[in-house]
């Protein structure tokens, strides 16, 4: 147990977040549950990185944002470096947010726009009191642009004089700065253009050998998601459908709906596009607040079975250990 | 093949405070008929603009069309009247745009869009056109469209309407169909969805599809040909088999190395393009490509290569061959 303990940074066990639906006029009586995220249980080993993905609404940002205690989850424990962590008390809060950062998606709202690069990447080093003087703090922010492949002549202008690219390598220069041991990245390229995306990855890859960190790398996009995982944890309505790494889960997916992502993204190679055998997945994600009855995507499964409809089925250990997959066909 | 629009040396330019901003810079063309062209680049370099200009809707100011022609059925359309070109506008040329959200109007029923251009251009009577209209919204997989036809579009999901948007653009069965982006709201499985549909309904009608978008992968799943823009120009033009097996232009090479494939070995490093596109508004002496590329000469800082054919229907705009 102790040697188990050594090896995984995150363990998520059990965790749901329910975001209560109120309706009526002056009464405002509690329609329902959205259950953005239903039991899932997930493990990050130390400088691995987890790939998270799925289609918008099927609840990986708010699993991002559990781990990060910036929601409460209402059921379920999280541990961090065997540390229960799912309620911290304020100063341990501020303790863990030293060890866990967060890269956003929009590098155009996760930066104040009246403050300077300097001020936003320095903001959390005078927070956690981790300098001890001006200069010393003017010398760790130009150190800390370099890194992230940004001049630091720069430091004194504001985010609005900078192109999509360089605001989120701002956004990351802001996230490494306390030295931290794992990142949520939650769909840190997907608002950037093809020829940059590719930047950033490779600074983010370039990053975790150089400091050891650990990710969580929430996307939608799987070819991205395949580049940069070590294992990756396919979503869908607030359920982990299967988890693998990353050869077993693109080189043999158990579940129908994993399939279908995979076969969603085309490749962009006319010559294997066009022999290549689609296999699309019809409808469309049904709402949270009603989902299906049995294995919610059972509407959408081309494969469905009556047991389907009734019974959701359980994560199950697909012939080794490290692939798992919720599907009663598997 | 039949040449069906042609466009030559078209510019767009628009004014803004920094300056002229030459959008689309001396962009040609061709479209034959029935066939899928691609036009493929990132965020500002001119692909959408290029679109929009082909049913002048451009708006000015502070745009401006400044030069070029571009012809479809005998005639130039930068020259056509208020008039004629209403009457292209949705019947011969239809549009599909990005964004399914701000695209149809959310005062008015699905019911209302769709059979407007029906009413308009087929001078249809409202019974008919209503009959039509729901053939339309049933040929795009619209669940229920009897009763879906009078809701309106906040009661559609964005997967639905963007089908409705194509059943809108599909409804006079016009010869060319200009999709600008039309799946980058989209969830994956939905925009598979999407494509298979457009690309269908298309072979259907012999219409031939301008498909606008950033996404390699997608380019090379429904282009038969492929137009790489970068900065305002065509800078590489092939059939979709070619540019894939053999891209010429530096540019084309950087963007094919710097994404990641589901195909391809993993754990190699992605080789990005350095460096970021050029400002619009302060483009670069000679080659708009140059001070992010590996290949440059001393040439390229001076003078702006043109388009040259390097073997069968494919050109690139470049002074070496790479």
């Amino acid at each position: 147990m102790s040697n188990k303990k050594n090896n995984n940074l995150l363990e998520v066990r059990a965790v749901s977040k329910f975001f209560p639906v109120h309706g009526g006029f002056i009464f405002k009586r509690k329609l329902g549950d959205i259950k953005a995220v239903d039991c899932v249980s997930f493990h990050i080993k130390k400088g691995e990185t987890l790939g998270l993905v799925g289609e918008s609404g099927c609840g990986k940002t708010t699993m991002g944002r559990l781990i990060l205690n910036l929601d409460e989850p209402t059921r379920g424990t999280i541990l961090f470096d065997g540390k229960d962590i799912t309620h911290p008390g304020k100063k341990e809060n501020r303790a863990l947010k030293r060890q866990m950062q967060v890269i956003f998606q929009d590098p155009f709202g996760s930066l104040n726009p009246r403050m300077t690069v300097r001020e936003i990447v320095g903001q959390p080093l005078i927070i956690h009191r981790m300098t001890a003087g001006k200069s010393e703090y003017m010398q760790k922010i130009d150190h800390l642009l370099e890194i992230v492949g940004l001049n630091p002549g720069m430091a004194d202008r504001y985010p609005h004089e900078f192109s999509g690219g360089q605001r989120q390598r701002i956004g990351i220069a802001r996230a490494i700065s306390l030295k931290p041991r794992f990142i949520v990245c939650d769909e840190p390229v997907s608002a950037l253009d093809v020829s940059i995306q590719a930047q950033i990855i490779n600074l983010l890859e370039k990053l975790q050998e150089d400091f050891g960190l650990t990710y969580l790398f929430i996307a939608h996009d799987l070819a991205v998601v395949r580049h940069i995982s070590d294992r990756i944890a396919v979503m869908y309505l607030g359920n982990i459908v299967e988890v693998a790494n990353r050869a077993d889960l693109y080189n043999h997916p158990c579940h129908p709906y994993t399939r279908g992502l995979l076969s969603a993204v085309p490749i962009p190679d006319p010559s294997v596009e066009t022999k290549r055998k689609q296999f699309i997945i019809s409808g469309e994600v049904p709402g949270l607040m009603n989902p299906p009855e049995g294995c919610k995507f059972h509407p959408r499964c081309p494969r469905a079975i009556p047991i389907c409809h009734e019974q959701s089925p359980l994560l199950l250990e697909q012939g080794d250990a490290s692939h798992w997959a919720a599907c009663h066909n598997a | 093949m039949t040449k069906l629009l042609s466009v030559n040396n078209l510019s767009v330019h628009f004014s803004s405070g920094r300056g002229i901003v030459k959008a689309v810079d001396q962009i040609s063309y061709d479209l034959n008929a029935g066939e899928t062209l691609g036009i493929v680049g990132e965020s500002g370099c001119g692909k959408s603009v290029s679109a929009l200009s082909l049913l002048r809707l451009i708006p000015n100011p502070p745009g401006q069309i400044v030069s070029g022609e571009i012809l479809f059925e005998g005639r130039d359309l930068l020259k056509a009247s208020k008039e004629e070109i209403c009457d292209i506008r949705g019947n011969k040329i239809a549009m599909i745009f990005q964004e399914p959200m701000t695209s149809l109007n959310p005062v008015l029923t699905i019911g209302h869009q769709v059979r407007e251009p029906l009413l308009v251009h087929k001078r249809m009577g409202k019974k008919q056109a209503a009959a039509e209209a729901i053939k339309a919204l049933k040929k795009v997989h619209i669940p229920d469209s009897d009763r879906r036809f009078a809701e309106y579009p906040h009661q559609f999901s964005g997967g639905m309407r963007q089908r409705t948007m194509v059943a809108m653009g599909l409804t006079c069965a016009p010869k060319i169909i200009i999709a600008d982006e039309p799946t980058t709201a989209l969830d994956v499985t939905i925009q598979a969805q999407l494509l298979r549909l457009m690309k269908q309904l298309t072979t259907e009608t012999g219409a031939a599809l301008i498909l606008i978008t950033h996404n390699l992968g997608i380019i090379a799943r429904y282009a038969d040909r492929v137009n790489v823009m970068y900065a305002g120009r065509i800078v590489e033009k092939a059939s979709a088999a070619d540019l894939y097996k053999s891209p010429k232009h530096p540019y084309t090479i950087g963007l094919m190395a710097s994404v990641p494939k589901l195909d391809q070995d993993v754990k190699t490093r992605l080789h990005p393009i350095e460096g970021q596109p050029p400002d619009l508004a302060d483009m670069p002496q000679g080659c708009a490509f140059h001070p992010r590329c590996r290949y440059r000469v001393e040439k390229c800082c001076v003078k702006s290569p043109q388009l040259r054919i390097v073997s069968h229907d494919h050109e690139i705009a470049c002074w070496i061959d790479v």
